[in-house]
């Protein structure tokens, strides 16, 4: 176990310096000298200069690369040009809403897609699974941002139940806040329940066709009780691979639906960026949510070895 | 034939292809027809609910929704083939190419390079090559379809894996046949049905990132019409002109969810194992 | 009446009838065995009596087990009873269990489920019941994974889990198919040691008459859902009056006829010291890459005309040999040399070269690409000639090869699914053929066959081998089918041949203690018999 946690935290540094290399050539290489790109085409050569210097170009990409990468190891994420304030801290504001935004999501659709695909599977073929089905079909057509805004209209403008959008601040209480956060992760939340409970149902229900259930139903088991007792954890380890592969859309989708609620967290500040041309910033934004990205797919790699015994090797 | 007649039984496949060729129709048409000129402003008749003239009603420059959902078609239609061409033709070859020489340096590299790209969702893509280039609609494009690689690509290869341990494919090495050869007659030929109902998922995947693509600004950008740009324009009118936001919204909903029940019929009607069963 | 009396026992499944007026009956602490091929309905009244059977299946007539009628049970009843009075044993041990649960809980479960004892004394229950079958603790703790256990050991698991609770019956359907000869001889050993403490009944179904033969006290042959004959074991044999028991019991123990000695002194292949080394994935990431010697130092000739067996048990190396042999994967020691030609692995090797052979394998559904007609697949090995035959040439070649092999020119235009096994298996050696090889490798070629099929094709064999001067490398696990088919045998283990020799010399006077223990494990129908008379 400890053996193959440690391989997966190798893979998940390499994962991280190789993706560090292509966004620090996507953003600061390919489009040349990044000075006169983010001071659009009407500067001053002296202006540019400075800025030149200010960001440490003169030496070559290979070394501003390098300052770059252990720049972030020590927490230090450089300057933003438009700002003049540290990125590190602009983005620690932001991150106290995406991050708990995305938790609150995942936790709702893991609560509503795992009891819906377990019913669903349980009860095949019933009016039962036909509905849960239906509803999950058009839950995966259904775009988040709409979702949402279909939300805004019923919930916050004809029933008043909450506000259209903003965020109060943590400081003004959790419930608040919490109370601010949840249109935007039930909008987030619905679509991937929806596929998380389909597969959940077909993996349920491949498993129930496994010769070891057959044997577990020769020991006297009934149908359900083999359900709970031996398919369920089979059935864990594809729908563990989906939860990791759908939070990548989750934080994609995150930084979407905070445009449609109005909540400064990271996806406001990256577009603001992109706009401003403060490439430091959207560097530094991009890095963080690869670095979620990766670091999800390693929680998840973990997580099948505690499913799964085959992959802990012997102990 | 056989195949034609199990396909209008399967329900979902019927449901779902209506509804996907309605879009597709729709876009085709667009070149030729629509209701009303959506590159004409009609400050006069500005936010009309829907009527008769005005099926969908129109938007806050009184251009006709129901046009511009047609025209929009185009823009999401074309974005998505284009970027699922894009992952299948890059990604087929490579996952061929990876599972023939598996456990080789070239596998290790392509596989390697997947997850490196998985770790990027397309919407980070187009973050990207927006801050360098700017938004268009050809940066949508690139990133969905930079996505779509990968996916094709591993599917390609955990199918062909499976597919080069199996006698029948002993037998053409036995033969003396080379590995290009084999990827292209026995391997390929076997894993079209998954490509196909894959190809479908990325579709509609692809209308949807589109629309949030457009929607955030990333993509489709004025004059071209787009779903995704209709819903943002729509957002601050949305409490006294709900159907600005509606009609482009079930667009969406209906296209992508036709496309998705096309996959299920498609993935019934081409399992060999349901087919064997029936012959 | 009987401890165990099935009666009248129908059964259709959606409509399609699957068994007709089935009975059977058995005494407490007898083994009865039942046997058929493929299809003949023995798995279902197995399932039938489990009350275990699949969605649209409709079951009448009576299934009585020390009086009760298992047929008139509700579910809730029959789990009660599964597991507790009847357990059951499945074919295939590599996925009868459950991979994330230990041993113990599994064999812990039977217990536990019947609502019986406490956890800890269910703990006991299941050590106790694994040191039965053979695991004893020290080397199997109830905290073992399945996946740290082989194929035999996985079999005495799912056998403990169904004897935990000492049922009446003990159903095993196909407990030794999936294992080797030696592992299914100890496992037969324990079934009856089983019975004999536990004075229950056995249902024993098997597809193997030496099996039952050596083991069951009353068989009941079966054929499309009805039985054909049933008796006291050696009675019936000795005695045997349906055509079915008759044609199963001659194919059973089929020996073709192999025509003249036509072995020349010519050496068609040669493999010297031959050595094929492995690279086991890296114990830590840091640690050194191991190797693991499949092929070790491998030598032997096989001269044209020859029929040359090669067996040993799954992992010895046979398998790994046969790819080195096709030029399929490279040596790291030794040579391989056809006609005086050496063999190089890829696509290095010279087409008149691999023109010398060609391969039949072992699964008749695996060997063929679905999506191409009869006549591509037939023709594929074609490739390999000088001028590739074009149009009606190709056409009357492929008509040609099934012609030779039995089959129709007309079958050229079907699609592979249309064919049973034992045609599948035609159109296979037809597709070996095509190019008129030296050498065919069969490699397990007829070990998927029911063993009225293999018979059939062992003649064709045979009969092409003697007809077309061909020689064979036959490569198997069973030997029985060897012996049959082949002039000299070798026998592998761990990599190594440990002995070589004429056939009938090393079957009737074996040298190696491996060999001993091979043919002595292997059951016989001949030996079965003859025990009895003497």
């Amino acid at each position: 176990m400890l053996r193959y946690s440690l391989k997966r935290l190798l893979s998940l540094g390499l994962s991280l310096l190789a993706a560090s290399a292509v966004i620090f050539l996507a953003i600061e290489v390919v489009p040349g000298d990044p000075a006169s790109y983010m001071l659009g085409i009407n500067a001053q050569p002296d202006t540019v200069a400075a800025l030149r210097e200010e960001l440490g170009l003169n030496v070559s990409a290979f070394e501003r690369y390098i300052t770059w990468v252990t720049g972030m190891l020590t927490g230090d994420f450089g300057v933003s040009y438009t700002y003049r304030t540290p990125v590190v801290d602009m983005i620690g504001d932001r991150i106290m809403i995406s991050l708990p935004l995305a938790i609150y999501a995942l936790t709702l659709s893991t609560l509503i897609a795992f009891p819906a695909g377990i019913l669903a599977a349980s009860k095949r073929g019933t009016a039962t699974d036909v509905s849960i089905m239906g509803a999950t079909q058009l839950g995966v057509a259904i775009p988040n941002f709409w979702f949402a805004m279909l939300l805004v209209v019923f919930f916050a403008i004809n029933l008043r139940w909450f506000s259209a959008g903003g965020f109060p601040g943590w400081d003004k209480g959790f419930f608040v806040s919490m109370k601010a956060l949840t249109l935007p992760a039930i909008s987030l939340a619905l679509p991937q329940a929806s596929i998380l409970a389909r597969v959940m149902r077909s993996a349920l229900i491949d498993t129930m066709n496994e010769d070891f259930i057959r044997t577990a139903r020769a020991k006297g088991l009934t149908k359900r009780q083999a359900m709970w007792k031996h398919a369920l954890r089979n059935a864990m380890i594809p729908v563990l691979t989906i939860i990791g592969l759908q939070f990548s859309f989750l934080m994609a989708g995150a930084i979407i639906i905070e445009n449609v609620f109005f909540l400064p967290g990271l996806g406001r500040l990256v577009f603001q960026s992109i706009s401003q041309r403060d490439l430091i910033v959207v560097e530094s934004v991009v890095m963080l949510l690869v670095f979620a990205v990766v670091l999800v797919t390693f929680i998840v790699d973990i997580a099948y070895a505690a499913v799964d015994p085959r992959l802990r090797g012997r102990s | 034939m056989q195949f034609v007649k199990a396909a209008l039984r399967n329900r979902s496949f019927m449901i779902g292809a209506t509804l996907a060729f309605i879009f597709i129709g729709a876009a085709l048409i667009s070149f030729l027809w629509t209701p009303f000129d959506v590159t004409k402003l009609d400050i006069a008749h500005k936010l009309q609910k829907p009527s008769a003239l005005h099926w969908f009603g129109t938007d806050h420059f009184g251009r006709d929704i129901f046009a511009m959902i047609m025209v929009g078609a185009r823009t999401s239609i074309a974005v998505a083939v284009v970027a699922v061409g894009i992952g299948i033709i890059l990604g087929v070859p490579l996952g061929l190419a990876a599972a023939a020489r598996k456990d080789s340096l070239l596998d290790e590299i392509i596989m390697r390079t997947n997850d490196l790209v998985l770790a990027f969702p397309a919407l980070l893509i187009a973050i990207m090559i927006t801050a360098v280039f700017g938004p268009s609609v050809i940066n949508a494009i690139i990133a969905i379809g930079i996505f779509n690689i990968p996916v094709f690509a591993r599917l390609t290869r955990g199918a062909a894996l499976s597919l080069w341990t199996r006698d029948f494919v002993l037998s053409a090495r036995v033969a003396g046949k080379n590995q290009t050869r084999i990827s292209i007659e026995h391997i390929l030929p076997n894993i079209l049905n998954l490509l196909i109902v894959q190809g479908s998922i990325q579709f509609s995947l692809g209308i949807l990132a589109e629309a949030g693509l457009s929607y955030v600004g990333l993509g489709a950008q004025p004059p071209i019409p787009s779903w995704g740009r209709m819903l943002a324009e729509s957002q601050t009118m949305i409490s006294f002109a709900p159907h600005l936001a509606i009609f482009p919204g079930m667009a969406i909903v209906l296209t992508v969810l036709g496309l998705n029940l096309m996959g299920d019929g498609l993935r019934d009607l081409l399992d060999p194992r349901l087919r064997r069963s029936r012959t | 009446m009987n401890f165990l009396q099935i009666e009248n026992l129908n059964l259709s499944i959606h409509g399609t009838p699957i068994l007709k007026n089935v009975a059977l009956s058995a005494a407490k602490g007898e083994i009865i065995g039942v046997i058929g091929e493929s299809g003949s309905g023995k798995s279902m009244t197995a399932f039938s009596v489990m009350n275990l059977l699949p969605t649209g299946a409709e079951v009448s007539g009576k299934i009585i087990l020390d009086g009760q009628d298992l047929l008139t049970k509700s579910e809730p009843e029959m789990c009660a009873i599964r597991g507790s009075d009847i357990g059951m044993i499945f074919q295939e041990p590599m996925t009868a269990l459950n991979p994330v649960k230990t041993i113990g809980d599994q064999v812990a479960e039977t217990v536990l489920i019947h609502g019986k004892t406490s956890r800890s004394k269910a703990n006991e229950i299941a050590r106790d019941t694994l040191n039965r079958v053979g695991l004893p603790a020290e080397q199997f703790p109830l905290t073992r994974y399945p996946h740290e256990l082989s194929g035999g050991q996985r079999q005495r698991v799912v056998i403990a889990m169904a004897i935990a609770l000492r049922p009446k019956l003990l159903i095993a359907d196909e407990p030794t198919t999936a294992l080797d000869v030696t592992t299914q001889a100890q496992i037969l050993d324990l079934l009856k040691q089983l019975v004999a403490e536990d004075g229950m009944c056995l249902m024993l179904i098997t597809h193997d008459l030496g099996v039952v033969a050596e083991v069951a006290d009353h068989i009941v042959i079966m054929k499309d859902g009805e039985v054909v004959e049933s008796g006291e074991t050696h009675a019936l044999f000795r005695n045997m009056q349906h055509p079915y028991t008759k044609a199963l019991f001659e194919a059973s123990s089929h020996v073709p006829d192999k025509g003249d000695e036509r072995a020349s002194k010519t050496p068609l292949l040669e493999v010297r010291n031959a050595i094929r080394d492995y690279i086991t994935p890296r114990k830590s990431v840091f640690g050194k890459p191991q190797t693991f010697r499949a092929v070790n130092d491998v030598s032997f000739v096989l001269h044209d005309g020859e029929n040359l067996g090669l067996v040993g048990e799954s992992g010895c190396g046979k398998s790994t040999l046969t790819r080195a042999i096709l030029g399929l994967e490279a040596l790291q020691g030794g040579e391989i040399r056809i006609h005086d030609v050496p063999v190089e692995a890829g696509t290095h090797m010279p087409r008149d070269l691999r023109r010398k052979m060609q391969v039949v394998f072992q699964d008749p559904y695996g060997s063929f690409n679905p999506r191409h007609k009869v006549a591509r697949l037939v023709a594929e090995p074609l490739h390999l000639l000088e001028s590739e035959p074009k149009g009606a040439e190709r056409r009357q070649a492929v008509e040609e090869a099934l012609i030779e092999v039995g089959m129709q020119p007309a079958d050229a235009n079907k699609y592979i699914h249309e064919f049973s096994g034992g045609q599948r298996q035609r159109i296979a050696i037809a597709r070996a053929l095509i190019i008129k090889p030296n050498l065919i490798i069969l490699d397990e070629a007829v070990s998927a066959l029911d063993v009225s099929i293999r018979a059939q094709i062992l003649d064709l064999l045979a009969d092409l081998s003697s007809r077309l001067n061909l020689s064979y490398l036959f490569i198997s696990h069973d030997l029985s089918v060897v012996r049959s088919v082949t002039d000299r045998v070798m026998v592998m283990k761990s990599g190594q041949i440990v002995e070589h020799g004429e056939t009938e010399a090393v079957f009737t006077n074996p040298q190696h203690e491996y060999t001993k223990t091979l043919i002595a494990a292997a059951p016989s129908l001949q030996d079965a018999l003859e025990k009895e008379y003497t």
